[in-house]
């Protein structure tokens, strides 16, 4: 019963707020700016919540998430944009051709997503990391070369169809199959090779093909958030998916807490308001990246395991026995210190 | 065969500032095994703090340039500004964090690095804009058989090679030396046996920031300008210089900074994004040969 109730009950609140934002923004209280702010969080949510996949339950460091985005962004783009002639498009054709450069944006980079995943064979580690930072970059490079697409450029002209109720739909939709894909038999065999890597091979396990498999699931939902990313700015350059922004992401899944969706989805909402919020310091402006990296520098050394280190909020949550026990462990962070030594 | 051996030497001199910067970044690695994200921000310090020295001696200009002393105490100061820097970073950031899981010293490596960049933009006497670096090496040029060779280029050369070669012996050779190479090879084990490590790594990362401040004023003195995210992307390209050639190993990053350094001048005199490219393109393939780089030891995982 319980169960049931925690699985209606998000989307509910998902659409109260829905409403709420709708009234508050009819009575003037929110502007279309903080919409925007509001929307590029939910952008940074979906990418966050896939890097988790990774990051936080495979155990594997990726740190060129950027370029999965990149893909579908530019993927998408494409369909949009060059294909069905973009702001010209027919009305009636919008949203299907918009969920349809969506799909195909993912797929795009979950192809790729497959192509990095299979190195992990071999490659471990940090190194592994320094190949997907290394892949990201080549992504970016390689863009800037093509001319159709406008090189260094970048992609304008595309038309505006991300709004906020697409953008909570597909976050609603990323908490949902991220949180199966984690307590399904794949989700175990991950959290199996993130905590130990050989017992996992030992039970049996083919770690090579759970690590890809997570690759390419994390690079789907990274590409559809970069798809509706270009739909949201409308313009799209090579270099806004540089490792910078692959190291935002990171910062918000760490700070977040890694291996906790409720961790990705509050670091990556928190940390895009924070730069944004302190807007308010006016001609000191200029002081507000400084002041989010000291907050960021001490969240990481008086909470290094993130604000929500292993703890889930209980819609995404599978109230089993079997679950509970392994992630107290990893809570605990001298346990927790050992895993990752 | 002129052209290429003109790019040749633009090469070496682009390698030698990568690998000097390369080499804190394997020295660090090797010794915490941490990736520390802020070490391409102590070159853009370091040039910062160079150009500030100068300012404080123009006094001391004999007709429009820095006699040779003057230069030397310039360079030495900002290298030991930039070295003191990085202890400092060190035992505030990364020091309480070295026993905890490796990705959240990462983290705060990030936000280090968005603090060194961002502070000096906040600061309105150095802001945003890029400012010019003041020329502190004489200009002379060489023909050699058609190539160009500056006095500047000759003198970067030789003293990153005398750097690093310094290096190497120290590390090799001396009581101090063996101290680091027992640290990164057992940090547990090297504290039983009597080795102080927390001062063996603050000397390290002061190692790694004077390496780096060097490379900085090298690489403005080629290039003589000057912003807040020049660390940046030569820290990312020398962190890659690192992995080619071995992370950990003091010779791997010296040979890894070169050979980055002459192919990408030379890709880029093909097309410049190539340039940009190529470095994470041979950083793939030679990690899919040699899974630790050239140089590197493949460690084996113990059950």
């Amino acid at each position: 019963m319980k169960n049931k109730l925690n699985s209606i009950l998000p989307p509910v609140v998902l659409v109260l707020i829905y409403f709420l934002i709708q009234l508050l923004l009819s009575k003037k209280i929110l502007n279309p700016y903080h919409i925007q702010i509001l929307m590029f969080a939910c952008v940074n949510i979906m990418l966050t919540v896939s890097l988790n996949i990774v990051n936080g339950f495979t155990g594997q460091f990726c740190i060129g998430h950027a370029g999965f985005m990149s893909l579908g962004a530019y993927g998408s783009a494409i369909i949009t944009t060059m294909l069905f002639g973009g702001m010209k498009m027919d009305p009636n054709l919008r949203i299907p051709v918009f969920l349809l450069s969506l799909l195909v944006g993912g797929i795009l980079a979950a192809i790729v997503g497959f192509l990095i995943g299979l190195p992990t064979l071999k490659i471990k580690g940090d190194y592994l990391a320094i190949v997907t930072l290394a892949f990201g970059e080549i992504v970016r490079s390689t863009l800037r070369l093509i001319e159709p697409i406008g090189a260094a450029r970048g992609m304008i002209g595309i038309p505006k169809i991300t709004n906020l109720a697409w953008m909570f739909f597909f976050v609603m939709i990323t908490l949902y199959i991220t949180r199966n894909f984690v307590y399904s038999r794949y989700g175990r065999a991950s959290i199996a090779i993130r905590d130990n890597e050989i017992a996992a091979d030992a039970m049996g396990i083919n770690t090579t093909r759970y690590k890809v498999i997570a690759f390419v699931f994390a690079a789907f939902i990274a590409g559809v958030a970069g798809g509706l990313y270009a739909h949201l700015m409308t313009f799209i350059q090579p270099d806004s998916f540089s490792f910078v922004k692959s190291n935002e992401l990171l910062v918000y899944l760490y700070a977040g807490g890694s291996g906790s969706i409720t961790g990705s989805v509050l670091g990556a909402l928190v940390l895009t308001i924070i730069p944004e919020a302190l807007r308010f310091l006016g001609n000191l402006t200029n002081w507000r990246i400084v002041i989010y990296a000291v907050i960021l520098v001490l969240i990481m050394l008086y909470k290094p395991s993130g604000l929500f280190g292993g703890k889930e909020i209980s819609f995404l949550r599978i109230n089993r026995d079997s679950f509970r026990k392994p992630f107290n462990k990893f809570n605990d962070p001298k346990l927790a210190d050992k895993q990752n030594s | 065969m002129t052209t290429f051996l003109q790019f040749l030497v633009y090469g070496v001199q682009l390698g030698s500032v990568y690998a000097l910067l390369a080499l804190g970044y394997s020295m660090v690695y090797g010794i915490v095994r941490m990736i520390n994200m802020a070490h391409g921000d102590f070159l853009m310090i370091g040039a910062l703090s160079a150009i500030f020295i100068a300012m404080g001696f123009s006094g001391f200009m004999v007709d429009g340039r820095y006699p040779f002393y003057i230069v030397l105490a310039i360079i030495l100061s900002a290298m030991i500004l930039t070295g003191l820097l990085g202890v400092l970073v060190e035992k505030i950031a990364y020091k309480p964090l070295r026993d905890r899981p490796r990705m959240s010293s990462l983290i705060t490596a990030v936000g280090v690095s968005m603090f060194l960049q961002n502070f000096p933009r906040a600061l309105p006497f150095i802001g945003p804009q890029p400012r010019p670096f003041p020329q502190l090496f004489p200009l002379i040029q060489f023909r050699l058989g058609g190539v160009v060779v500056t006095s500047t280029q000759i003198i970067l050369i030789v003293v990153s090679i005398i750097l690093m070669i310094s290096l190497d012996a120290i590390v090799q050779k001396t009581k101090f030396g063996a101290q680091i190479r027992a640290v990164s090879f057992d940090k547990d084990a090297s504290l039983l046996m009597g080795i102080d490590t927390n001062r063996v790594i603050s000397y390290t990362f002061l190692i790694g920031a004077v390496l780096a401040a060097a490379s900085g004023i090298f690489y403005a003195s080629i290039y003589p300008q000057v912003d807040v995210y020049m660390g940046s992307w030569l820290g990312t390209k020398s962190f890659i210089a690192a992995v080619i050639g071995g992370i950990g190993s003091i010779r791997g990053a010296i040979l890894g900074g070169f050979i980055l350094g002459i192919t990408e001048i030379l890709a880029t005199s093909i097309n410049s994004n190539l340039g940009y490219g190529i470095g994470f393109v041979i950083l793939i393939v030679i990690l899919l040969i040699k899974p630790a780089g050239i140089l590197g030891k493949t460690e084996i995982d113990k059950v």
